[in-house]
């Protein structure tokens, strides 16, 4: 098989770091994927949790300084509202650098790729307030853990996350008949947005065999799934559609709770639609935009023979020679651009640690939505795009190129020598013509920058 | 090592090859802009999320519907458009426009796309102008009807975002660009990252429209900026007061699902500023020759749902402006709103295809015959008698 240590690093990790040792087989890849999870331990993030306490907090002393206004208690309770509010965002910037340093460090970046496309696919984002720092939160305690495990335990973890059910307005969907839309005094009813998304972008695809009946009686069999004011997951009884509800044919009974919703989403996880869609992301995400029909064919196989088991779908993708010899490689999408070039830098935890909040904004934050992918803010529920053609465009080339020149000097003050770093970031065999721009560039800075713009960097 | 410079029009030409599209979030859209030799000016504005027609333009005189809408028609009393239909309150400053015939629009269209009510094929759909998703991802309507105008070239044209604009994909050249963006690289750097990514064609044509956009960017590193939908609004109008023809770009925000009451009126302002930044920008003469069209995916349910806003339905709005139209009127066959009327019983039922009133205004501003907009530029439409909706 065509496996080489640089393309595991590169198709399936985010490059080569002159630091690590990349692996150097399948079935390394596949263990770093089971082992503890060093990085999260590394680099912690914290879970959903905090973001909770942190609302009770505000919302508390919030709520003092408006009872008691103009008085010094009052206006002392209104103040620390506000540095709590100011900390969840700094931290909320911190869990970036965080996250990018997992990339740099980690020697298992296999790992690191799947959390990403999997965070793609289950894309949540808090709408309001202090929710608007809680996707990093939701993704390290819903995501993380299951991204190895079977399909059906990482959708439930995620559909069923108090940031998903507000993200796409379940919880405050109450079914036609339930208690709740019987009270006169407050008008609530039925909401589709999350049914429709788990049909259509979690499960079996929007081409996928389900009509918009499906879809309605899916609404009313998740009512219920809410959360409490201060978003702990919460099933709403008085929320909940009495009785069954049919999707895709099969009835789902029994009295209102978590037991049928469990036993829907476990039927969508198990679908053949399930398994051709999940099939063609992983495909054209790792591989190509036109990935060969055998590849998808081969991950679907596996997935349904497997009960969606991922780590066998893994196993299948890596296995599978075109995954390795297929020719028509994937632009790096920004955030992956970023941290693959912070990692052939090799930048230093001290230096990643100490960035202050400005210049988490000015070096990370502001050139990644320049090149057009605002960090963990997807316009939609359907995340980012994979087509190359979203990526490459003037003004995201232009941005790419600004970033590459201008910033690793201030990440790396201690720019490496232009002649070395074209083979810490390409390998051993670079193309000629980017070591003569490394050679030839007038500046250390531009010539760093040069090698990080080469399509051999920019394409895996 | 260096190569025979690229003429501006073989730059345009590849860069049209590669795809043009440009990405969007809620504050970052994409503006494309293309010249061409006739007077008249198209504006494009694709509304992403599904605007609630039934909301921007109400229809108060239908019996049924104060009983669909209990707690959206609480709050400012909508402004009278003609007796039968009301504006929304947010879009007051537009009032002006209507009273001049400027502000128009075209109720219950939509495209063929139905059921499925999924926001990403509605949009495809609407960008691809074909009769179903079949026919749809290869190209846009916009890059299509260039095809069929005489001496189209790209000019400057600038685009902020995330989200591919494929109404404008296809073979025809045009340009994208942001306002934001900037190549702060030396003269020698930009060389060399020409000639490592010649190797690319695709990320070489987008480096060389890049250079080419950055160097014609109006007001180039100066001053402050406002907020992003007037920027590209500016850089339109500031287009389209040169030679560029055609400017498409979108605004984001209209998928409300709840607290409708609370959400609808900030895109509806934004809507109204790009409106009215432009009718300034372009001057009484251009504006004059302007037609600004406005278009959703799908229009949402005709009930509120229960938690203060609608859900994805069927039957939309579409909305006009600019001195070329025949404004001041609501066009469209009103199906009702009883619940026979309805589509499924739950949307507002389409009565026309929303291409044909496109097709319509595309027609009278560049004299392409009903053929080539019923078998090229909108496969699969038919696009009936005139409605006349140019002056």
């Amino acid at each position: 098989m065509p496996f080489t240590p640089e393309m595991a690093e590169r198709r399936f990790g985010y490059g080569l770091s002159p630091q690590i040792v990349p692996p150097f087989s399948v079935a390394q890849m596949l263990s770093g994927l089971q082992g503890a999870d060093v990085m999260a331990q590394a680099y912690p993030i914290p879970g959903f949790r905090h973001i909770q306490d942190q609302i009770v907090y505000v919302r508390r002393f919030s709520r003092y300084s408006r009872k008691n206004p103009e008085t010094e208690a009052g206006q002392a309770a209104e103040q620390k509202a506000k540095l709590a509010r100011r900390a969840l965002f700094h931290d909320r910037q911190r869990w970036t650098v965080a996250a990018l340093q997992r990339r740099i460090g980690t020697p298992h970046a296999f790992r690191e790729r799947l959390i990403a496309f999997w965070a793609d696919h289950f894309t949540a984002r808090g709408k309001s307030g202090l929710l608007r720092a809680a996707a990093p939160a939701y993704l390290e305690e819903a995501l993380r853990p299951h991204v190895s495990g079977k399909f059906a335990d990482l959708l439930r973890a995620c559909v069923t996350h108090p940031l998903m059910l507000h993200y796409l307005d379940q919880n405050t969907s109450a079914g036609p008949n339930s208690r709740a839309a019987q009270r006169p005094d407050r008008q609530r009813g039925l909401n589709e947005n999350l049914a429709r998304e788990v049909l259509e972008l979690h499960t079996l695809g929007v081409g996928g065999p389900y009509t918009q009946n499906d879809v309605h009686e899916l609404a009313k069999l998740l009512t219920g799934l809410a959360g409490t004011r201060d978003y702990s997951f919460k099933f709403r009884r008085n929320m909940a559609e009495p009785g069954a509800e049919t999707v895709l044919g099969r009835s789902y009974g029994g009295p209102p709770g978590l037991a049928p919703i469990h036993a829907v989403l476990t039927d969508l996880a198990l679908h053949p639609a399930t398994a051709a869609h999940i099939a063609r992301k992983l495909a054209v995400h790792f591989v190509s935009d036109t990935p060969p029909p055998d590849l998808i064919e081969d991950l679907q196989e596996t997935y349904l023979g497997s009960g969606g088991d991922l780590m066998t779908c893994y196993a299948a993708l890596l296995h599978h020679p075109a995954s390795w010899t297929m020719n028509a490689p994937n632009i790096r999408p920004p955030d992956e651009f970023v941290g693959a070039a912070l990692r052939a830098m090799a930048v230093k935890p001290e230096m990643m640690e100490a960035l202050r909040p400005a210049q988490i904004r000015r070096l990370l934050l502001t050139p990644m939505r320049l090149m057009g992918q605002a960090w963990q803010q997807p316009a939609g529920p359907d995340g980012w795009p994979e087509d190359d053609g979203a990526w490459i465009t003037p003004q995201g080339i232009a941005a790419r190129l600004d970033w590459a020149v201008n910033a690793p000097a201030q990440l790396r003050p201690d720019l490496p020598d232009p002649r070395n770093f074209v083979h810490d970031a390409l390998g051993p065999n670079p193309p000629a013509d980017v070591v003569f721009a490394a050679s030839a560039a007038e500046t250390r800075a531009d010539a760093i920058g040069l090698v990080l713009c080469a399509p051999a960097f920019q394409r895996r | 090592m260096t190569h025979a410079p690229l003429s501006r029009r073989q730059i345009l030409t590849r860069s049209g090859l590669i795809g043009c599209s440009l990405a969007a979030s809620p504050l970052w859209t994409p503006l494309s802009l293309a010249n061409a030799p006739w007077q008249g000016r198209l504006v494009v504005i694709i509304l992403r999320g599904g605007m609630d027609g039934l909301d921007v333009v109400r229809p108060t005189g239908d019996p049924a519907f104060a009983a669909l809408r209990p707690t959206l028609a609480k709050g400012d009393a909508p402004l009278d458009l003609d007796g039968y239909f009301a504006l929304h309150p947010a879009l007051r400053d537009l009032m002006p426009l209507w009273h001049r015939e400027e502000l128009g629009f075209v109720h219950a269209v939509s495209t063929p796309y139905r059921d499925k009510r999924s926001h990403f094929d509605g949009q495809d759909l609407l960008e691809a102008g074909t009769q179903d998703l079949a026919g749809a991802g290869r190209d846009g309507w916009l890059n299509r009807l260039m095809q069929f105008l005489p001496q189209v070239e790209a000019e400057t044209a600038y685009g902020i975002g995330q989200e591919p604009l494929t109404l404008l994909d296809g073979a025809a050249p045009v340009a994208n660009w942001t306002p934001d963006a900037a190549l702060h690289l030396s003269p020698q750097a930009l060389r060399l990252a020409e000639q490592i990514m010649k190797i690319d064609p695709q990320m070489y044509a987008a480096l060389m429209e890049a250079q080419l956009l950055s160097g014609a960017q109006p007001g180039a590193g100066s001053g402050k900026k406002g907020p992003a939908h007037i920027e590209i609004a500016k850089f339109a109008g500031d287009r389209l007061r040169g030679p560029a023809r055609i400017a498409a770009f979108s605004l984001n925000g209209w998928d409300t699902h709840r607290a409708q009451a609370r959400t609808l009126p900030r895109s509806l302002a934004q809507l109204s500023d790009v409106i009215l930044t432009l009718k300034q920008d372009l001057g009484a003469a251009v504006w004059g020759q302007t037609a600004l069209v406005a278009l959703t995916e799908f229009g949402r349910t005709a009930r509120e749902n229960g938690t203060g806003g609608t859900d994805h339905g069927t039957a939309g709005l579409m909305v006009m402006a600019g001195g070329a139209i025949r404004g001041g009127r609501v066009f469209g066959r009103w199906p009702g709103l009883g619940e026979q009327a309805l589509y499924q019983q739950r949307d507002l039922m389409p009565t026309d295809d929303v291409r044909a009133p496109l097709a319509w205004i595309i027609r009278g501003m560049t004299g392409l015959p009903v053929s080539t907009l019923q078998e090229k530029v909108f496969p699969g439409l038919e696009m009936g008698p005139d409605p006349e909706l140019m002056r």
